[in-house]
């Protein structure tokens, strides 16, 4: 990403338009959408060099109320059409806005390509473990057992993790943040846009409509402290209302220890890599349910590696450097040619 | 030496035919660049099977390379060939009945044995009596052993050695039409730069074939062609799939627009793809995407950006990507989209042509979804047609439809260069930043074509949506008399188009009452076989459409000067039924033939004498 170097004095609200908002009243959308205002202007980037693509489905309308360049696409076809911009103009800011069954139902194709390739994207993922637009269907990510309109007996489909499906594509970046926690989600969102590379923010929304408190168990008051773990790169993975508790790798497993029993001091607490090239931990850590653990948030991965846009973008540099073929008349009349007088 | 009749030929037909693993395309290429070299207009269609390697000996598995060349104007690459090569049985099976009376059948005597006979379906020992082809000029010539042994020598290792027996097949070829040596021994030496024995090898085994053929008492005739009265100007060999590749980068270039190609392979339009991905030094961004709707949805994404973007695909990828089609009418962006089609429905006829994609192309949306439709018809105007798809599009701000198809794209004719400066300029309608606020659904008022706001233009920033779209606006609207607007609004935009395209124009005799009509692929089999109609006394015009949607604007007043009107299609008359649906008073007979071929010029002419009688 190009920063802009002149001072830009820009604010939230410039990156409001002026349409109204149209979500349901308590939808978790509006907090988010409040979090992208606020990241843009951090930076540095002018207005007009943003893109913001969606697909379809309620956070999709997410454009709209963007004051940037915006497309409202078709369903699940959003990460295609963001790959499409940032490939043609490599210096824009491209975020990606897109649920859980845009990205990962019917987009699920272009959703893994665009991680495989690390197409320099920001995508926000907004996971509410349900159809919303279309009145309360179950979606990829929706708990086994969950009761909706399309699974009236409870689904006996077995759930997505968006976090494991961006290990297994390959992927470079991937955090997790929660829709009420805007300050949180704004700065994840700051560090996404920083990577160079497809960053993948799943962000746990609820759907007071179709799904209510579906990620109640992790969010509310009694527990959020112990089933809440706030990843940072370099330090000890902590949590807790004290932070008295913390993970530690028993062999291939993550266990839950508590500082000062059973003789474990805050050395034996894992330290956040986040940057490391192995995806490992950052699958475990991505995988973690609750209540049995925590679960993780912040920023589990981000590799840095170069990007797909650079790497065509020096590929044709390289050919304008070497071939001699600069111009179309050159094409034209290269090879065998004959002239007829 | 033997003594050499040298008789003058107008036009030759030959085909080369063998096991696909034998060889034959390029074999038929390399008499084709030397043909045109020696100065011959020409035509080719390479005709071959959907498998890389159909089991070897067997009839699916025949390779094809047909090619027409002559002292004058060639438009077809012929109905039947004067000149069969066959280098194993089956090639003969799957030829036999397109070699013409008197014509001469080259083949490898080494490979017509007891099993491969069997194998290729033949009942007897004699194919060419069971073919009833024992009056052609039969030419039996142990091509297989006489390699190896020009070979026996040379150090190559006698698979590779193999491999070259269809370089003495074009040895003999090139001594019965006169043809120097030189054009190929020249690419041998270019191609195999870094294994020099291959060059030599390849070019021992063509030297023997031509020697074999110059002393065995079998042939006493050669042929010449004299080279053809064409227009002035510099020439290359080019095929329909890398002019339409070649028309697009020029278009980007007249426009000073990045070309962005986003594409999946497909039969037969993966050399589009192929070609633009090896331009980048014209900065051409070639993105192989992982499905066909990701490369449309990335070329409408580019397009949104400011590139001039395209995807290309056949049929089955047409299909899949008809809903980003109707995003990319909704958004009013420049796209273009390449159809080549092939046999159809479903998977079809992979590698066979066929025009039956029409439909789809003017109707197969969902909504009321006009967009404009071009059809090349050569394999060389495949670069105009290209241009000028990319010209509309840009220009008119709407995806265009150009179909060719599996005969243009592999086949090829010599093309007088277009320079770029003797192309069209190409204005792309871009907003300006102004005091008052860019609306992005406000209208030049001529063409209806909306204002283009790349982003990272400052002061432009807007959003667009497949959701119905307020009049000027752009916002977001579900009220229903906007609607109804907006739809005959963007209507109206792509019939506006007919100002700038050309008027369709009859060929022919100018008195003449019956017409032949075709559109695509099809023109040189009608232009010919109305030449020779006309030459005949037989008073006969051809019209040809280039421009299927919006039609030239004198379309309904052209067919009416007909009496009898002749629709031509490689499909079961898709053409035919759709000006019967525009023009309620133009009523059309129909010649329809969809067997994955071209149509011939013997079968248009004997539907033509049917109709005017004689």
């Amino acid at each position: 990403m190009t920063l802009n170097t002149k001072t830009l004095n820009l604010s939230a609200k410039e990156f409001k338009s002026d349409q109204e908002v149209k979500w349901c009243p308590g939808c978790g959308d509006y907090a988010i959408l409040v979090a992208v205002q606020k990241a843009m202007p951090e930076l540095g980037i002018p207005r007009e060099n943003y893109a913001v693509i969606s697909g379809i489905g309620c956070s999709s309308r997410f454009p709209y109320y963007m004051n940037t360049y915006g497309f409202h696409s078709i369903h699940g076809r959003a990460a295609a059409i963001a790959t499409g911009v940032k490939l043609a103009k490599p210096e824009l800011s491209v975020w990606q806005i897109t649920g859980d069954g845009d990205a990962l139902a019917i987009g699920g194709n272009h959703f893994i390509h665009e991680i495989r390739r690390n197409v320099d994207i920001n995508i926000l993922l907004f996971n509410n473990e349900i159809y919303g637009l279309t009145k309360g269907q179950f979606s990829p990510t929706s708990k086994t057992g969950a009761k909706t309109k399309t699974s009236p007996h409870g689904t006996v489909e077995r759930p997505f993790h968006p976090g494991q499906l961006v290990m297994g594509a390959n992927g470079t970046f991937f955090a997790r943040a929660l829709d009420t926690n805007i300050k949180h989600t704004t700065e994840v969102m700051i560090q996404a846009a920083q990577h160079k590379g497809a960053s993948v923010v799943e962000i746990l929304q609820n759907c007071v409509i179709y799904n209510d408190k579906t990620h109640a168990a992790i969010t509310d008051r009694e527990h959020k402290d112990d089933r809440q773990l706030l990843l940072e790169h370099g330090k000890p993975m902590l949590f807790g209302k004290k932070k008295e508790k913390g993970l530690r790798l028993r062999g291939l497993e993550l266990e839950i220890v508590e500082i000062g029993r059973d003789g474990v001091t805050l050395d034996d607490i894992l330290v956040h890599d986040a940057k490391t090239a192995n995806p490992a931990l950052h699958w475990m850590l991505a995988s973690m349910e609750a209540p049995e653990f925590p679960v993780a948030f912040g920023v589990i991965r981000a590799y840095e590696t170069p990007s797909f846009e650079d790497n065509v973008a020096h590929q044709i540099a390289e050919q304008q450097e070497s071939s001699p073929i600069r111009c179309m008349d050159d094409l034209l009349f290269s090879g065998t040619t004959w002239a007829v007088n | 030496m033997k003594s050499v009749e040298s008789i003058e030929l107008k036009e030759v037909v030959i085909r080369f035919s063998g096991d696909s693993g034998d060889g034959m395309q390029f074999t038929g290429m390399q008499f084709s660049d030397t043909s045109a070299l020696e100065g011959n207009d020409l035509a080719t269609f390479p005709n071959f099977p959907a498998e890389i390697r159909a089991p070897q000996g067997t009839v699916d598995g025949v390779s094809g390379f047909q090619l027409h060349f002559g002292q004058s104007h060639i438009m077809t690459p012929g109905d039947h060939a004067d000149v069969l090569v066959a280098m194993n049985p089956a090639a003969l099976k799957a030829n036999a009945r397109w070699v013409n009376e008197g014509g001469t059948i080259i083949y490898d005597s080494d490979t017509f044995n007891e099993k491969s006979l069997k194998k290729a379906g033949f009942a007897s020992a004699n194919p060419f009596k069971e073919e009833r082809l024992d009056d052609r000029n039969v030419i039996g010539a142990p091509i297989t052993s006489l390699t190896k042994e020009a070979l026996a020598n040379s150090g190559i290792d006698p698979k590779t050695a193999l491999k070259t027996r269809n370089m003495f097949a074009l040895g003999i070829v090139y001594w019965l039409f006169n043809r120097p040596l030189r054009h190929s021994e020249e690419f041998f030496d270019k191609t195999f730069k870094k294994t020099p024995e291959l060059a030599e090898a390849n070019k021992t085994v063509l030297k023997a074939g031509f020697n074999y053929a110059e002393t065995i008492e079998a042939l006493t005739r050669n042929y010449k062609v004299a080279p053809a009265k064409i227009d002035k100007g510099t020439y290359r060999n080019i095929s329909g799939n890398v002019a339409t590749a070649w028309g697009l980068l020029a278009a980007a270039e007249k426009a000073g627009l990045q070309l962005f190609i986003g594409s999946y392979p497909i039969t037969p339009a993966t050399e589009i793809l192929q070609e633009l991905a090896r331009h980048k030094s014209l900065g051409v961004k070639a993105f192989q995407a992982e499905d066909e709707i990701a490369a449309i949805c990335s070329a409408l994404g580019a397009s949104f950006a400011g590139s001039l973007a395209v995807t290309t695909t056949s049929g089955p990828g047409m299909a899949l990507k008809t809903e980003a089609i109707g995003l990319g009418i909704m958004a009013e962006l420049p796209l273009v989209v390449v159809n080549v089609q092939r046999g159809g429905p479903s998977t079809g006829l992979p590698t066979k042509t066929e025009q039956s994609d029409l439909w789809q192309a003017l109707l197969g949306r969902n909504g009321e979804s006009p967009l404009i439709v071009l059809a090349a018809s050569t394999p060389a105007n495949c670069f105009h047609y290209a241009f000028q798809a990319a010209k509309l599009s840009i220009e008119h701000m709407t995806p265009v439809v150009l179909l060719t198809d599996g005969f243009l794209a592999n086949g090829s004719e010599p093309w007088r260069i277009t320079p770029m400066a003797e192309l069209p300029a190409i204005v792309p309608p871009y907003a300006q930043k102004t005091d008052s606020e860019y609306m992005p659904y406000a209208r030049d008022p001529e063409t209806l074509a909306r204002k283009w706001a790349t982003v990272g233009m400052e002061g432009l920033e807007h959003r667009i949506g497949g959701l119905e779209k307020q009049d000027i606006t752009g916002n977001v609207s579900y009220d229903g008399e906007n609607h109804e607007r907006m739809i005959a609004i963007r209507a109206e935009k792509v019939r506006r188009v007919a100002r700038s395209i050309p008027e369709l124009e009859a060929f022919g005799d100018p008195d003449a009452k019956v017409a032949l009509v075709g559109w695509g692929s099809t023109f040189g089999h009608l232009r010919t076989a109305t030449e020779e109609l006309n030459l005949a006394g037989k008073p006969v015009a051809h019209l040809h459409f280039h421009h299927l949607s919006p039609m030239p604007s004198n379309t309904e007043q052209m067919l009416k000067r007909f009496d009898k009107i002749l629709v031509c299609e490689i499909n079961t008359g898709q053409l035919a039924d759709y000006l019967a649906m525009r023009f309620q008073d133009v009523r059309t007979l129909r010649y329809n033939k969809v067997q994955g071929m071209p149509l011939t010029v013997k079968e248009i002419k004997a539907q033509v004498n049917t109709i005017i009688g004689g």
